[in-house]
């Protein structure tokens, strides 16, 4: 593994509001290399998805340091080193689906036909070519989050930050977008950091996974994911792949009495 | 039908609700000059028309301008919408005359009333609308790095759109309205206002002329509301029904 891409050390993020403040991380230190996938699991209101926010510098941590490819978070940020995907869609209403892809495009001011023709190589990898021209309250949830992975890509970001982008779908639509998503990645050379709640998908999507502890969220291990690549449906069913859940599961009770 | 039923079954005289027949055929009357009641409805009515259309974008833009300085800064909104509000609560019949007296007889004023009514739900809706982002599409922006304008322009500006679009309907309406109040003070010589107000003189003799009248204003005000759909309807595309503002 080269030099990390994301190094978290210490971080750790306390939120004050007139009700009284709230420690939702303490001591997060966290590196993960190039080209790694990374999930962040762990019980609700654990910071998890503040964990992934500070590392896109979009909370700011109270305490710890965070370097994203040797940069503060902010100038990765400025660079448009990211690409996030949220838990909803977050797709403009009045903006078709290739359209919605563009967004970044034009932000950035990319050249015209970049701004053409990009949209449209990033729908047909995500299965979704056919869909350009429609807006968003024409497509499904999966779909949706498929145009929201697709605008993530636009700018070809070094890293992928995902806040539960699966998490609001139905257990076969999630299963599918797994697969799409590691086609995906497998396409591009990204650094992904991915949070979760489910057990499976963490375990068949990553080449590690963090589990956490609940508030305030401290790391309860790591769990280094061997399965072969390329991953398939029959990943699901390897011996292999019910100890690493197994393993990910326990990491998560022993994470509650810690 | 309702109306003539109603109108026989209570035994309304005509004088308090003319017949349907009586009101249509005040349009086909010859007036004092010798031309017919439609044509002189319908040339006030076109002035009219123009005041409203002036006052309606003068309003509009100005309704636009105050929400999206509002938007931009809570202490200016804090400062000055209480101001908004109070020129609101103000009967429009009280200001209208001084508006007159400062700005003449002519469409200047009137158009300047038609925007007094017309601003104001402009303002408060679009302000509702730019601030009725979702959070989520602001921290898109933010991780994009985004710079203000492109916030504005590509995310508040039409997130604000079928909020605009509702206060315009409403606007298209008031700012008739504004102009016929304009056009009651005495001085002024064209315009639905005028021509209710005389035919509000000679009501007891002619019944019918004033209800022509108001048919007439309310058939502009309903030709203003249906303008501002259609443009809505071309603009708003992106939402399953236009029933959904």
């Amino acid at each position: 593994m080269g030099p990390p891409i994301i190094d978290v050390q210490g971080v750790g993020k306390t939120f004050d509001s007139q009700a009284g403040s709230t420690e939702a991380l303490r001591e997060i230190t966290l590196a993960v290399g190039p080209e790694e996938f990374v999930s962040i699991i762990g019980p609700s209101g654990c910071g998890k998805s503040t964990l992934v926010r500070i590392v896109g510098d979009l909370v700011e941590p109270s305490t710890g340091t965070v370097r994203v490819n040797g940069k503060s978070p902010r100038r990765a940020r400025l660079d448009r080193d990211y690409g996030v995907v949220f838990q909803t869609p977050v797709l403009y209403d009045w903006r078709t689906t290739a359209e919605n892809v563009r967004l970044p495009l034009e932000l950035t001011g990319r050249p015209r036909a970049d701004r053409e023709a990009r949209p449209s190589a990033l729908l047909a990898l995500v299965g979704l070519a056919a869909f350009r021209d429609h807006y968003p309250w024409q497509l499904s949830g999966g779909m949706q989050q498929r145009v929201a992975i697709a605008r993530a890509l636009a700018l070809e970001p070094t890293i992928l930050l995902m806040d539960e982008p699966f998490g609001a779908l139905d257990e076969m639509t999630r299963e599918r977008l797994n697969l799409e998503l590691l086609h995906v990645w497998s396409e591009t050379s990204a650094t992904v950091l991915f949070v979760t709640h489910s057990i499976a998908e963490a375990v068949f999507l990553s080449t590690r996974v963090v589990v956490m502890t609940p508030r305030p969220g401290q790391v309860a291990a790591v769990v280094d994911i061997d399965l072969p690549r390329p991953r398939a449906d029959a990943t699901r069913t390897l011996p292999r792949f019910f100890d690493l859940v197994t393993t990910v599961r326990s990491s998560l009770r022993d994470g509650v009495r810690l | 039908m309702v109306w003539e039923g109603g109108k026989a079954l209570f035994a309304i005289p005509a004088y308090k609700l003319p017949h349907v027949h009586e009101i249509f055929g005040d349009f086909l009357r010859e007036g004092a000059g010798g031309e017919r009641w439609a044509w002189i409805m319908a040339q006030n009515a076109g002035y009219t028309a123009l005041e409203s259309l002036v006052g309606f974008f003068l309003g509009g833009s100005a309704g636009f301008a105050l929400a999206v300085l509002f938007a931009h800064s809570r202490l200016l909104e804090r400062g000055f919408l209480p101001y908004v509000i109070a020129s609101q609560t103000v009967p429009i019949l009280a200001i209208a005359p001084m508006v007159v007296v400062w700005l003449g007889t002519g469409w200047v004023s009137k158009a300047v009333i038609a925007a007094y009514l017309t601003f104001f739900p402009v303002t408060i809706n679009m302000l509702r609308g730019l601030r009725a982002v979702e959070p989520d599409a602001l921290t898109l922006m933010r991780a994009l790095a985004a710079t203000p304008r492109q916030v504005f322009c590509r995310l508040r500006f039409p997130a604000a759109l079928p909020y605009l679009f509702t206060a315009l309907r409403i606007s298209a309406t008031v700012s008739v309205v504004g102009a016929i109040v304009g056009e009651l003070p005495v001085g002024s010589r064209y315009g639905m206002g005028v021509v209710i107000i005389n035919a509000a003189q000679y009501y007891n003799w002619r019944p019918a002329n004033l209800w022509a009248a108001i048919l007439v204003s309310a058939l502009l005000g309903i030709v203003f509301y249906g303008a501002v759909g259609a443009v809505e309807r071309r603009v708003v595309r992106w939402r399953p029904s236009p029933a959904a503002s």
